[in-house]
């Protein structure tokens, strides 16, 4: 048997006897991390787990034993008719707002690319609007959305139109609403697309300008494909945002209800007002749950299409 | 037409469309500025320049309304949140990208994947927790979900990673400790991923709305986002009031933004471009 040596009883010891340099720094690194996995678990994985239990539960203010109800609140969720209107509603959104923000981020992020000077100022402009407050601009835009008095019902009264509802009425609040979002984030939208055209190598160009391509052959053929992972990154993220509408709905609809006759309710805005208006904790959990769903199948779908490789 | 001349066609022809395209971005704060500074009775006028501007819009805001305490409110989340994401965030990337030990990957692929969860899907478990703890009503309760943030770590991960490693042995040479090494050799190194963060957060959480509107009662804890949102219900058939409070709640964003714009656009494609 080895002689392990022993540390001499009042020696000075410079190192902790018997740890080596990696068990060291092994000992730092979970030192060093205890209170962030502490933090993940707790403010995180924990809830999540939570969140999935009180969906299979009735928990509520009527019911202090919070019993197992297994599936009952799902099946009571889609033969809601306000439930399945705030789904329908999330999708509208997205399919509306989506394409669009991305076709203007792109045309947008096109023509500052065009330009020699001043491509900077141009960028600052278009991207103000999205760091500020959603709040702030759900307001401002409810101000000029205004039946009576705004700004856009003026204009149309200036080139002969008649007063429109836009937030009063139930077919265009919706739209008027994905405007608002739309404007705020062109921005984010516009820097994503200006990086991934950065990212296109400039002999492709060179070589399309030899063979004297249009400018539109240009754009089909060589921009589109090429930019083609930044569209897909883009279009997911933009749905998951859209998914996940609530603060201009709530700031923008009548009383933060979603209406008119709830043609703008999201199903964030669903939640909300189940969970901390009614207190219907479990029934809220469950479309919360029936959320996180579809943006899991959103990012597997992402991670799929990313993922591919992509060579220049 | 000769191919100069065509080019400065269509050099013209964007910058007209781009200069459209700025005046339509801006113009919704320019006329949130302009009514703010009206007067009641002209909010309905169509000048873009108030023809009479007025104070008074503001002087009353700050009557009705402890706006001063919101905005206090508003800074202290806002800047804590941001030194403790900017602390834990970036330790813990170093860690992970750095310090070779057992279990390293399972705990970067635990925190990867809370990524996904939705906030909406916690948020009902953090307000049934926060009002067990009864951390309700404090900034604590405002703040804790935000303290630190996956994406942060697996951000400053990824820079950490590009610290040549003689750069961190040259410091456990010059006798450093592991946290030493930590602080200051690597943090230097990324500093400009720090200073994107960094302002992502602030932004983020001082436009945050969804945790905040729920997990504050008394409008002495409201951040700004909150009590201008109650603020202008109260006061939604005078559009001057709501205006001046959302002028309120955007200047500071805008003051931020004009200086570091450079960063907070890098920051943008960072995040944006994995």
């Amino acid at each position: 048997m080895a002689t392990v040596p022993q540390p001499v009883r009042g020696a000075p010891r410079p190192t902790r006897p018997g740890l080596t340099l990696a068990q060291k720094r092994t000992l730092w690194a979970w030192g060093a991390l205890a209170v962030p996995l502490l933090f993940f678990l707790v403010v995180r994985i924990l809830p999540t787990l939570v969140a999935l239990n009180m969906s299979f539960r009735q928990w509520d203010m009527l019911s202090p034993d919070k019993p197992w109800v297994g599936m009952a609140n799902y099946q009571k969720l889609f033969k809601d008719p306000v439930f399945v209107r705030s789904l329908t509603n999330t999708f509208l959104y997205v399919v509306v707002g989506v394409p669009v923000q991305l076709i203007l981020g792109l045309g947008v992020a096109l023509l500052i690319q065009r330009v020699n000077r001043f491509a900077g100022l141009f960028r600052t402009l278009y991207f103000i609007p999205y760091i500020t407050s959603a709040v702030a601009v759900a307001w401002v835009w409810r101000w000029m959305l205004q039946e009576h008095g705004g700004i856009f019902n003026e204009l149309l009264h200036l080139v002969g139109i008649a007063p429109q509802k836009f937030l009063g009425s139930p077919t265009q609040a919706l739209y008027s609403i994905v405007a608002a979002i739309v404007w705020q984030g062109l921005g984010f939208q516009m820097v994503i697309f200006l990086a991934g055209l950065e990212a296109i190598p400039t002999m492709f160009y060179e070589a399309a300008q030899l063979d004297g391509a249009s400018p539109w052959q240009v754009f089909r053929h060589i921009t589109l494909p090429l930019l083609n992972p930044t569209i897909v990154f883009s279009a997911i993220i933009g749905t998951i945002r859209y998914l996940q509408v609530f603060t201009e709905v709530l700031s923008m609809s009548n009383q933060g209800q979603g209406g008119p006759l709830n043609s703008t309710k999201t199903l964030v805005l669903f939640i909300y007002q189940e969970a901390f208006k009614s207190s219907k904790y479990g029934y809220a959990a469950a479309a919360t749950v029936v959320l996180f769903l579809i943006i899991l199948v959103l990012t597997v779908v992402q991670n799929k299409l990313i993922t591919r490789k992509y060579e220049y | 037409m000769t191919y100069s001349q065509r080019r400065t066609l269509g050099q013209t022809a964007t910058y007209i469309l781009l200069v459209l395209g700025a005046v339509l971005t801006v113009f919704p704060f320019l006329w949130m500025i302009a009514t703010a500074f009206k007067p009641s009775t002209d909010i309905y006028s169509l000048a873009l320049i108030p023809k009479a501007p007025t104070l008074a819009n503001f002087a009353k805001l700050f009557d009705h309304a402890p706006f001063a305490t919101w905005f206090m409110n508003s800074v202290v989340v806002a800047g804590l949140t941001t030194v403790s994401v900017a602390f834990f965030d970036s330790l813990v990337g170093y860690i992970l990208a750095k310090v070779e030990f057992k279990g390293r990957n399972i705990i970067f692929f635990a925190i990867l994947s809370s990524i996904m969860i939705p906030t909406e899907m916690l948020i009902i478990p953090w307000y049934v927790g926060a009002t067990k703890v009864g951390i309700t009503d404090t900034y604590l309760g405002i703040m804790f979900p935000g303290l630190m943030t996956a994406f942060g770590v697996f951000l400053m991960r990824q820079f950490m990673e590009a610290i040549p490693n003689d750069l961190l042995d040259a410091g456990r040479i010059d006798g450093l400790g592991e946290f030493g090494i930590w602080w200051r050799v690597a943090m230097p190194n990324v500093r400009p991923a720090l200073a994107a963060l960094g302002i992502l957060t602030f932004l983020g959480s001082w436009n945050a709305f969804l945790w905040p509107v729920i997990a504050i009662d008394s409008p002495a804890m409201w951040t700004l986002p909150v009590g201008l949102s109650y603020f202008s219900y109260e006061n939604f058939n005078q559009y001057e009031l709501v205006m001046a409070g959302a002028t309120m709640a955007v200047i500071p964003v805008l003051v931020i933004f004009a200086i570091f714009q450079k960063q907070i656009i890098k920051g943008i494609t960072l995040t944006g471009i994995k």
